[in-house]
């Protein structure tokens, strides 16, 4: 089966490492808040009641997912090719704040070519801003990784500038706040759901670029770059195009996800943008073992997490923090469980040939 | 980084779900409710931490009195951002753990507010700000907040005594009319006593900048200021920098005298208690209740917290007597004639403005003797 990588072991692989990673997690976890003075079992409970006990946890942990698939593709897509970005942050408020100013241009125009322009600006501006860092890197040798850190602050920086300034809006006294983008130009929720279309956003861009990684040639050459970018230069590959549009679509992502955050959620840029989506996009990212498809299940995940930090606060009287403090060792967890890929027999291919050079014969 | 190795089937993909769901089958649900049908639940959301020696601690206090009731139980989740994330806690307080009243306690939650009231009729939404609610809005939704400026009339009246330079400074967020009204309340106190008092005011520009507002009460420091009040989120820097200058201080939202035992002075703070025990008192008789609560000194919704140890008799027994002026409702401090610090009159001779005047919930000026401009 081709969707296998022509290796299932490799598959159970993949799937048992952050598994098991997790389970160890939420076991270190369950330390933490003993000493805190909750008891382990009740927390895992509810941290499953938050999360998907019930149809309204469902809808809730959707919801947080929704901006994590995005902004975690930002930083799997890149990693394709070996890049690791992590300015997924930044490419939404870029998006976010791109959303805003198209809709004052056009705010003539239909609403739902408003929202296509919406769209294009938030996917474009997310795009670009990615591409900057992907284009950095490729033609004056600057640590991608870096600078796209970088460009998360400029992006929060610009868009305080415009929000205070150029585009402020002075009805809204106490948080400073852009203009709105208009009630008619908002894309509401998916019908029969709290939940609003960035989970369709989400889910759409990870299984296409899934797609566009696994099934098309650029998807091919993409893997072929990160695997060994000389080798793939010396094959004539056009490594830096690869590079610049797989950062251009993975940011177009991130920008998507602020583009959701205006048009679905806040109406208007401010500072309400900036909540660590993109960086939890790259914990995101990490725990899918940067498999676009694999974002999809992990972002609901993670998303669970998020949405039953406040039970943790309700229910055990647990601070804040805590949703921080796991976040925190899954992070750690899974990056110390990356050298154990390849050291578990049971999940490698069985040899070809036999020790006496002979061809082994698998079992049809 | 590796790329990804390998894609992942449908196969794998439907063996993840069936495993989430078994670990969802395995462990049985149990959500705590209220023991008892007559019981209240009541939610409440913070935008910062419960013990930040300011306005979220002031609701949390408030809310705490309540958890001393019989029958009422106490859901609270604090750092919750004025964003969908406040309308998300405060659907999960309805849903599961079934409040059926939520004080929604920052300026921004007002609109989520809002929209989450319209979705659930049957639960009663209040907010803490100087919003105001209209007819036409959720009838399950409300909006209280306090004439805090009297209680910092009166801290004026207070710095101007123990001041010896007659210089105070004020730390304020942002010039938006709330933060005017306390600088100018706290100015028009102190001149009473010293007509030559000034207030310096310094806008950090947001809610919560520790590093600012410390910078602000250091530079006040060295201009010979040797009072200093504010109005931001959590006060907790401006007090203890102040102490450790040597100069005095006036708090702000609650009681911050353990911070400066040496030169807090007293200051102006919220009696959320009060305004709380209240609305669950109303709610569980069944009466009608206020959907716009303003009130101060009078109505016991702010308060001054006691005389600190440096606070001249002379200087009590004058606040004491201007409290008891608030008190039978004689008082009233914006009365005219009155000019701002550019000279304009603003308020001319013969006119005054009551607490319960709208026009001061727009005020954009700063009065006479305030150092300092609006556009922050």
């Amino acid at each position: 089966m081709r969707a296998l990588g022509g290796n299932p072991r490799g598959a159970a692989e993949a799937l048992t490492i952050p598994a098991g990673a997790l389970a160890v997690s939420l076991i270190l976890f369950g330390i933490f808040v003993a000493f805190a003075g909750a008891n382990p079992l009740a927390v895992y409970q509810t941290i499953y009641s938050g999360a998907f006990g019930t149809w309204f946890s469902w809808q809730n942990t959707l919801q947080r997912a929704a901006p994590l698939m995005l902004t975690a593709l930002c930083t799997a897509l890149p990693a394709q090719l070996g890049l690791i970005v992590i300015g997924g942050e930044g490419a939404l408020v870029i998006g976010a704040v791109a959303t805003v100013a198209i809709a004052s241009v056009v705010p003539a125009l239909p609403p739902p070519a408003v929202v296509a322009a919406m769209l294009l600006a938030g996917i474009g501006a997310g795009g670009l801003w990615i591409a900057l860092a992907g284009g950095l890197r490729h033609y004056r040798g600057v640590n991608e990784t870096i600078s796209s850190l970088l460009l998360n602050y400029i992006a929060i920086a610009l868009m305080n500038h415009l929000v205070t300034g150029p585009m402020r809006d002075p009805a809204i006294v106490h948080r400073p706040s852009s203009w709105p983008i208009g009630e008619r130009n908002m894309i509401g929720l998916i019908p029969g759901m709290d939940v609003h279309w960035g989970l369709v956003f989400g889910v759409v861009a990870c299984v296409a670029t899934w797609v566009l990684m696994q099934h098309t040639v650029f998807g091919f050459a993409a893997r072929i770059v990160g695997g060994n970018g000389r080798a793939a230069r010396m094959a004539g590959l056009s490594v830096g195009r690869l590079a610049l549009v797989t950062c251009f679509i993975a940011g177009g992502a991130a920008g998507l996800a602020g583009m959701t955050e205006i048009a679905a959620v806040h109406g208007r840029a401010s500072s309400s943008l900036v909540v660590g989506y993109g960086y939890t996009g790259i914990l995101v990212a990490f725990l899918a073992r940067q498999n676009p498809l694999a974002v999809i299940p992990v972002a609901v995940l993670l998303g669970g997490l998020e949405a039953s930090g406040g039970l943790l606060q309700r229910w055990h009287d647990l601070p804040d923090a805590s949703v921080q403090v796991m976040r925190g060792i899954i992070f750690l967890v899974i990056l110390a469980s990356e050298p154990l890929y390849g050291r578990f027999r049971v999940f490698q291919p069985a040899p070809a040939f036999e020790p006496d050079g002979v061809l082994r014969q698998e079992p049809a | 980084m590796k790329p990804s190795q390998s894609g992942i089937s449908r196969r794998t993909v439907l063996k993840m779900i069936a495993a989430a769901g078994a670990t969802g089958a395995a462990a049985s649900l149990r959500v705590p409710r209220a023991s008892g049908a007559a019981a209240l639940v009541v939610g409440a959301a913070y935008v910062g931490p419960k013990d930040d020696y300011g306005w979220n601690q002031g609701h949390a206090q408030g809310v705490a009195a309540l958890k001393k009731i019989d029958g009422v139980k106490v859901v609270e989740e604090e750092n919750v951002p004025e964003t969908i994330q406040v309308q998300k806690t405060m659907e999960s307080m309805v849903n599961l753990d079934g409040a059926g009243l939520i004080f929604a306690t920052s300026f921004g939650y007002w609109e989520h507010m809002l929209k989450v009231a319209a979705k659930y009729p049957k639960v009663q939404f209040l907010h803490a700000a100087p919003t105001v609610w209209k007819e036409g809005m959720p009838t399950n939704a409300g909006s209280y907040n306090g004439y805090i400026d009297e209680a910092q009339y009166i801290a004026g009246i207070v710095a101007g005594y123990t001041s010896k330079s007659g210089k105070l400074g004020f730390v304020g967020a942002k010039p938006y009319p709330a933060s005017l009204r306390n600088i100018n309340s706290f100015t028009l106190g102190a001149r009473v006593v010293n007509p030559k008092a000034t207030t310096q005011v310094i806008f950090t520009g947001d809610w919560v900048l520790p590093v600012k507002e410390a910078e602000a009460v250091n530079s006040l420091a060295d201009q010979s200021i040797d009072v200093v009040t504010c109005h931001v989120d959590s006060p907790k820097v401006v007090i203890e920098t102040a102490e450790k200058r040597g100069i005095y201080s006036s708090g702000y939202h609650v009681n911050q005298s353990a911070l400066a035992p040496k030169r807090y002075l007293g200051g102006a703070e919220w009696n959320w208690e009060k305004v709380y025990t209240d609305y669950v008192k109303w709610l569980r008789e069944g009466k009608s209740w206020p959907h716009l609560l303003r009130g101060g000194l009078k109505e016991g919704i702010v308060r001054n917290a006691p005389y600190g140890r440096p606070v001249s008799e002379r200087a009590r027994k004058h606040a004491d007597s201007a409290r008891a002026k608030f008190m039978d409702g004689t008082f009233v401090i914006y009365n005219g004639p009155l000019k701002d610090n550019s000279g304009k009159t603003v308020i001319a001779a013969g006119k005054a403005h009551g607490q319960t005047d709208v026009w001061l919930e727009s005020m954009d000026w700063l009065v006479e003797g305030v150092i300092g401009s609006t556009r922050s």
